[in-house]
């Protein structure tokens, strides 16, 4: 055995550390497929049942309604010429205008002709919470494991900790999140005219930002807890409301004003906008600057909190 | 090599977990802090290694203050933590190649130290083997292994081989003596095992309740009890308390029932200069026997209870470090 000549080699690099514990968590994950499947398996359950049985635009459609091949209406229905005793409607004719008007509706209210589009794109926000805040929270494991305290006796540097619990979310949720719009595709999700895959990229510095700003937020508050009972507890509380409260399942501007308000606050209502304008509506680049705006917003002031409050914590 | 001066940690305002240690560790020595649960081994442990800051007083390890230049510290020590750390979804393997990464070693040089390590502590065979189906054993030696990979000058080992059965704690005393002996290392450790302080540490503290109660070789502390004792008879019926009296090292002699109890220092090297002084006054020894005080009387000496009362079995001492932490951090 070489005697320990204490030649002291070590360099503890930023990167290297941070890359380190990240490649961690990622093989962690992978070594998990079981985990991995799950996740996907929410959204696409949601996507497959409600996307495809609230058929909306089914709604107004004349096969829905079944229109008699003549209507009669009185008289008085037709305000010129005056004097008619009944009118005779054509039911095909009829039809056809409401066609036109459903699909105007459709058009309004959702921007494209089916909601099923419509909500698919929403699900990507749904992975990204659930697997940001997951990942924040998995600190708790290292903790209870020891791991942590492990690695805090470590020169690896203490904001290194911290940053790769945020990388190591935002990674697996763009690759879920990839995931999940691959299998919209395959149910029918439509794309408009102007996506293009460079969107993609897009996309995915959209997810990055709103991964970065969750997955701090439950870092933060996690990082004091010993159990894992009480975190999981919360988000199976809070996801279901932070997802209705935005403009997944339904558009934004038909709510009521309140609840617009709150919407307007929810980050996923962000993400899921760009989402869609790159998804499955025309690019709409006014709209696309100020999401992101927001978005970097408030990924920048929960990544700062987070940091913050877990840096303190490991160096008590 | 390791200096603490006052070192005090008060938790939530109330707690005193360490109160006011002052002790010196040599280079290459194995220094154990003894004492019983919740003695504040651990804090003390943490403070050392930069984990946890000092309330009061200071420390410092290689000459580095463990506050003012953390870094250097933690660059230059290992640690081998209480619980088992590593990553039980991971290999033994990948386990050590992440501390290597931590600890910023080149790559190249990493994976030689990392297969050098393994074979020290005889994980070779098992390296890419998941944690998870690692023994209890095997865990705490891979964590030694994770200890050792930036050639650290101080290793600090908390509470060793806590929970290990017997057989298995022998094997990771041999790893504990081999390192010293073949990496020139300075060891601090703490355990609440008597056997374990005495036959491994060259000085011991005795901790109990945050204060350090009395610091000394296994051999001083059990000499500071009035040292070994020798039972003797000799076949003549004459009273030879005055002869044993003037043998070098005894320091008292009590006669009772034909029996001399003799309290001598140093035992096995005074015991055949009695006989030798008696043989010359031409008495016939009899009887003899030497029973020499154990750590566990030196324990009951200074802390007033036997240590014994406070271990317990494995599932127990689980269940104990189970709450300990529930109630550190909840
Ligand atoms: N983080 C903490 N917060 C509050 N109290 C603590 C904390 N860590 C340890 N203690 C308390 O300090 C005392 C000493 O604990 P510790 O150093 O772990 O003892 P040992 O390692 O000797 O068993 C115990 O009473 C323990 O409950
Ligand atoms: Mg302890």
């Amino acid at each position: 055995m070489s005697s320990m000549k204490a030649v002291n080699d070590c360099q503890p690099s930023f990167v290297r550390g941070l890359w380190a514990l990240t490649r961690r968590e990622l093989k962690k994950w992978l070594n998990d497929p079981v985990m991995l499947v799950m996740f996907i398996l929410q959204p696409f359950i949601w996507m497959g049942l409600l996307g495809k049985s609230m058929n909306i635009s089914g709604l107004f459609s004349a096969d829905n309604i079944k229109l008699p091949p003549k209507i009669s209406l009185p008289g008085y229905a037709i305000l010129s010429p005056p004097g008619l005793q009944e009118v005779v409607l054509d039911g095909a004719v009829l039809s056809q205008i409401l066609a036109e008007i459903s699909s105007r509706i459709m058009e309004v209210a959702f921007g494209v002709a089916d909601y099923f589009s419509f909500m698919a794109v929403g699900m990507v926000s749904m992975i990204v919470t659930i697997t940001a805040m997951f990942s924040g929270m998995s600190i708790v494991w290292d903790r209870r494991l020891g791991f942590l305290d492990k690695v805090i006796s470590t020169p690896v540097s203490r904001t290194a900790i911290i940053l790769s619990k945020i990388l190591n979310a935002a990674l697996r949720a763009m690759f879920q999140a990839t995931v999940i719009l691959a299998l919209a595709y395959l149910l029918g999700l439509r794309f408009s005219p102007t996506f293009t895959p460079l969107n993609l990229l897009w996309i995915y510095t959209a997810i990055l930002l709103l991964s970065v700003g969750l997955s701090s937020i439950f870092i933060a508050f996690s990082i004091r807890s010993t159990r894992m009972e009480r975190p999981i507890q919360f988000v199976n509380l809070i996801t279901m409301p932070l997802m209705f409260s935005s403009n997944i399942f339904f558009p934004a501007s038909l709510m009521p004003e309140w609840m617009q308000a709150v919407v307007r606050i929810n980050p996923l209502t962000y993400l899921t906008d760009i989402v869609r304008h790159l998804t499955i509506l025309p690019i709409d680049v006014t709209a696309l600057i100020v999401d992101f705006m927001y978005l970097s917003l408030f990924a920048a002031v929960f990544a700062t909190i987070g940091v913050v409050l877990a840096w303190k914590y490991l160096t008590r | 090599m390791i200096k603490a001066e006052n070192l005090t940690k008060v938790f939530n305002r109330s707690l005193v977990a360490v109160d006011h240690i002052t002790f010196n560790v040599r280079e290459g020595e194995i220094f154990g802090f003894l004492g019983p649960n919740g003695a504040g081994k651990t804090t003390t442990i943490n403070m050392l290694i930069t984990v946890l800051k000092p309330t009061e007083g200071t420390a410092s390890v290689l000459g580095f203050d463990v506050v003012r230049q953390s870094n250097e510290v933690r660059k230059a020590i290992g640690v081998v933590p209480q619980e088992f750390t590593a990553d039980e979804d991971l290999t033994g393997y990948e386990n050590i190649m992440l501390c290597a990464d931590l600890y910023g070693i080149p790559r190249e040089i990493a994976k030689k130290r990392a297969l050098e390590l393994l074979e020290l502590v005889e994980l070779t065979n098992f390296k890419d083997k998941r944690v998870e189906t690692y023994s209890g054993g095997m865990r705490r030696r891979l964590e030694l292994a994770c200890g050792l990979i930036n050639y650290p000058k101080v290793l600090f080992l908390d509470e060793p081989t806590l929970g290990l059965d017997v057989q298995t704690r022998i094997a990771v005393w041999e790893y504990i003596r081999r390192l010293r002996k073949e990496y020139d290392i300075t060891i601090f450790m703490t355990t609440h095992y008597l056997e374990e302080a005495d036959t491994l540490c060259d000085r011991i503290a005795i901790i109990d309740h945050g204060k350090i109660i009395v610091i000394g070789s296994p051999g001083e502390l059990k000499d500071g009890l009035g040292g070994d004792v020798i039972t003797i008879a000799v076949r003549e019926n004459a009273d030879v308390t005055s002869i044993i009296q003037e043998v070098e090292n005894v320091k008292n002699v009590r006669k009772e029932n034909g029996l001399y109890y003799v309290k001598v220092v140093e035992g096995e090297v005074t015991a055949p200069l009695i006989i030798e002084a008696l043989r010359k006054k031409g008495y016939t020894v009899t009887r003899f026997s030497l029973t020499e005080p154990t750590l566990n009387e030196v324990y009951l000496e200074y802390t007033g209870r036997a240590i014994r009362d406070m271990e317990g079995s494995n599932a127990e001492i689980m269940i104990q470090r189970l709450h300990l932490r529930r109630a550190r951090n909840g």
